[in-house]
């Protein structure tokens, strides 16, 4: 166990706090970059799209995880961004070009957003994104001059210094694993910034950060706004990877997507986006493994261990019935949410630190450490 | 002037389904501060219920609806008992993010059990007309909005006139203060989860003759709920009743005078705009913090 002491600001705030971070993280980075020539490409389509989700994790963080403000609308400005790359590349607007307007765009439309927002908390801030988020999908689907309307638009490959980067090659990955990199890069030394530590006294106690001295109203709408450009960009990656948009890809579940991607990684911490985002994409490759070899699997597990050879095909028959059952995905995604809610709060990223700890405290760990206080609100109502 | 009484009384009908789902999340927020985003499932299940009692075992109309209700009240209460009861007290967001979650489950499953067809219910309503002059009224619209004033009706009556009424609105004040005079502040809102459960089937069983019963129509119609509930003020009875019948209203005059494409999003524009105007709804108590 390593001990940390820390005898100026500039220790607490320091981006690697130590030499193994550093080895980590750089390990972590090589075995990302030598993952195209490794990995089939399917699973590489899979880790393009962990990337695109965790950067609209990350992006999301900072405005639920860190400011504390909720929002059910993310899709919406993941459907700006998309549309904006989209329209631009129509008029031959270079990549790099539309890439920053669309995030401009849908940064500036965020803190348009966070405006109302200002006035509204908690359950109204939700209800006030959701509704957002409906209107944009219905100006979507009746702008048609624009956006196409209902028949969606087709988007061509990114062209990045004269060279075409068609959507599954290993280029387009690098982009993604990129934008994602400095995207966490950026919130880790926004969030060393004053602005970062006005957000989290904000989230916090709006009373206490008033008291000192932080424009609330100023950092909650730069907060909206920083989140929904981020979100734009990954729109911009989100169009080029799927080369096809339609308005009814933005829909309300995407946004709750996005909510559990944080809430599944933990909401406080950076590792829990990312980790989050690797879950909710690996469901769909999960339950197609549950549907196409899991039965094959058991019902050979079953035969070996002495079950008759119709009991074995019984098994396989049944197993088979329930991974092919239509709203399985749907059942999941709520098990899921209402497991972490209830038993790990502090999501994935909080199970990976009591492992840590275990091991860093191991014969003196103690269960207690984690365990949940009674608590009790008085009513938001006189907040 | 025929077709602006024939879409407001449509309108006030279809806006007391909503006022009826927006009943039942007004209902769990004044008790206890929770926001029930699984209120609409609720409303779903409740109706697939009556439709395994009415369309599917042949009971009688009445007996199968207040056997689903019965069976939904039930069913309120262990959803509170596993789903909610663990994290009470906690910030809204865990408990939005909890709902949400109970919500997608319960759509999933019914989807599994029933199937993802239409479904409909027999009603004794369902056939008659009523006329007046030339203004001719469904008699299933007519039920629900008579449903809707006598379940307000008996609400307001519970929350106002008995000791158990007295008993959810001071746990929904300060929950460790009923406690310590002594409310059961648990079974408190596990009766209320139940009472909200009640009001959804109801609400279930007198749509399914207008939009059928489907596993999705809890999510389409929740949501339509909501702007009614905020409308009204969350946390108001009358209020959730007069936001439902105005966004029904709004909703129906859109769809009727309004270009395609205005009727889904004129109530979360008018949402947005009480939000902005009046955050605290039309009936909603703006209360002071005493420091």
């Amino acid at each position: 166990m390593r001990f940390l002491f820390k005898t100026d600001y500039e220790d607490d705030i320091r981006l690697f706090p130590h030499s193994g971070y550093v080895v980590s993280y750089g390990l972590l980075l090589a075995v990302l970059l030598i993952a195209p020539y490794v990995l089939s490409s399917y699973l590489m389509s899979q880790l393009v799209f962990v990337c695109i989700y965790a950067t609209v994790g990350v992006a999301l963080l900072i405005l639920t995880g860190f400011t504390g403000q909720a929002s059910l609308g993310h899709a919406a400005f993941l459907a700006i961004g998309a549309y904006t790359a989209a329209y631009l590349q129509k008029y031959n607007v270079p990549f790099p070009l539309y890439f920053l307007a669309a995030g401009a765009l849908t940064g500036l439309i965020g803190a348009l957003v966070g405006f109302p927002a200002l006035r509204l908390q908690g359950i109204y801030l939700v209800i006030a994104t959701i509704s957002f988020a409906f209107i944009v999908e219905e100006i979507l689907a009746r702008w048609e001059s624009v956006t196409n309307g209902n028949e969606g638009m087709r988007i061509k490959a990114v062209s990045l210094l004269g060279a075409t980067v068609s959507r599954d090659s290993p280029t387009f990955y690098f982009l993604c694993l990129a934008v994602l990199v400095l995207t966490i890069v950026g919130t880790l030394n926004l969030l060393r910034s004053p602005t970062g530590r006005a957000f989290v006294a904000i989230r916090d106690s709006e009373t206490a950060a008033r008291s000192m001295g932080v424009n609330v109203a100023l950092y909650k709408v730069k907060s909206f706004a920083i989140s929904a450009a981020i979100t734009g960009f990954a729109g911009v990656l989100f169009a080029h990877k799927l080369s096809f948009i339609s308005p009814e890809m933005f829909t309300l579940q995407l946004s709750i997507e996005f909510i559990i991607v944080i809430l599944i990684g933990g909401t406080f911490s950076l590792h829990g986006a990312v980790l989050g985002a690797i879950f909710i994409v690996m469901i769909d490759p999960f339950l197609t493994y549950l549907k196409d070899d899991m039965p094959d699997i058991i019902a050979g597990v079953a035969a070996t261990f002495g079950a008759g050879k119709e009991r074995a095909a019984h098994i396989q028959d049944s197993i088979a019935t329930f991974a092919s059952l239509n709203g399985l995905k749907g059942a999941i995604y709520g098990i899921i949410i209402m497991l972490f809610v209830l038993f790990e709060p502090l999501g994935l990223y909080g199970r990976w630190l009591k492992i840590k700890l275990f091991f860093q405290l191991f014969p003196l760990y103690k269960r207690a450490t984690f365990k949940r206080q009674k608590i009790y609100v008085k009513s938001e109502r006189n907040r | 002037m025929l077709d602006f009484v024939q879409q407001l009384v449509s309108g006030v009908a279809l806006g007391c389904v909503y006022g009826l789902i927006a009943l039942g999340f007004v209902l769990v927020y004044k008790a206890t501060e929770v926001v029930n985003f699984a209120q609409g499932d609720l409303m779903m299940l409740g109706g697939f219920f009556a439709f395994t009692f009415i369309g599917m075992m042949g009971l009688n109309y009445w007996v199968g609806f207040a056997g689903a209700v019965v069976a939904m009240a039930l069913f309120g209460m262990l959803a509170e008992r596993i789903v909610v009861r663990p994290i009470l007290g906690y910030p809204q967001f865990s408990i939005i993010m909890a709902t949400i979650g109970l919500g997608y489950f319960l759509r999933s499953v019914a989807g599994m059990i029933w199937g993802t067809d239409d479904f409909k219910i027999e009603t004794p309503f369902s056939q008659g007309v009523l006329r007046i002059g030339s203004l001719v009224l469904a008699h299933d619209k007519l039920s629900v909005i008579a449903a809707t004033i006598i379940l307000c009706a008996l609400l307001w009556l519970f929350f106002n006139k008995t000791t158990l009424g007295t008993a959810m609105r001071a746990s929904s004040e300060n929950m460790l203060a009923a406690y310590y005079m002594g409310i059961p502040v648990k079974r408190v809102v596990s009766i209320v989860w139940a009472i909200s459960a009640a009001v959804a089937t109801c609400a279930g069983v007198l749509l399914a003759p207008i939009t059928f019963i489907h596993s999705n129509v809890g999510l389409v119609l929740g949501l339509k709920a909501f702007p009614a509930a905020v409308l009204g003020g969350f946390g108001s009875i009358p209020g959730a009743v007069v936001g439902g019948v105005l966004i029904g209203v709004i909703e129906s005059m859109a769809g009727f005078y309004l270009p395609e494409g205005w009727k889904d999003v004129a109530p979360y524009i008018v949402l947005l705009a009480v939000l902005l105007l009046k955050p605290e709804g039309l009936f909603g108590l703006h209360a002071r913090k005493k420091v």
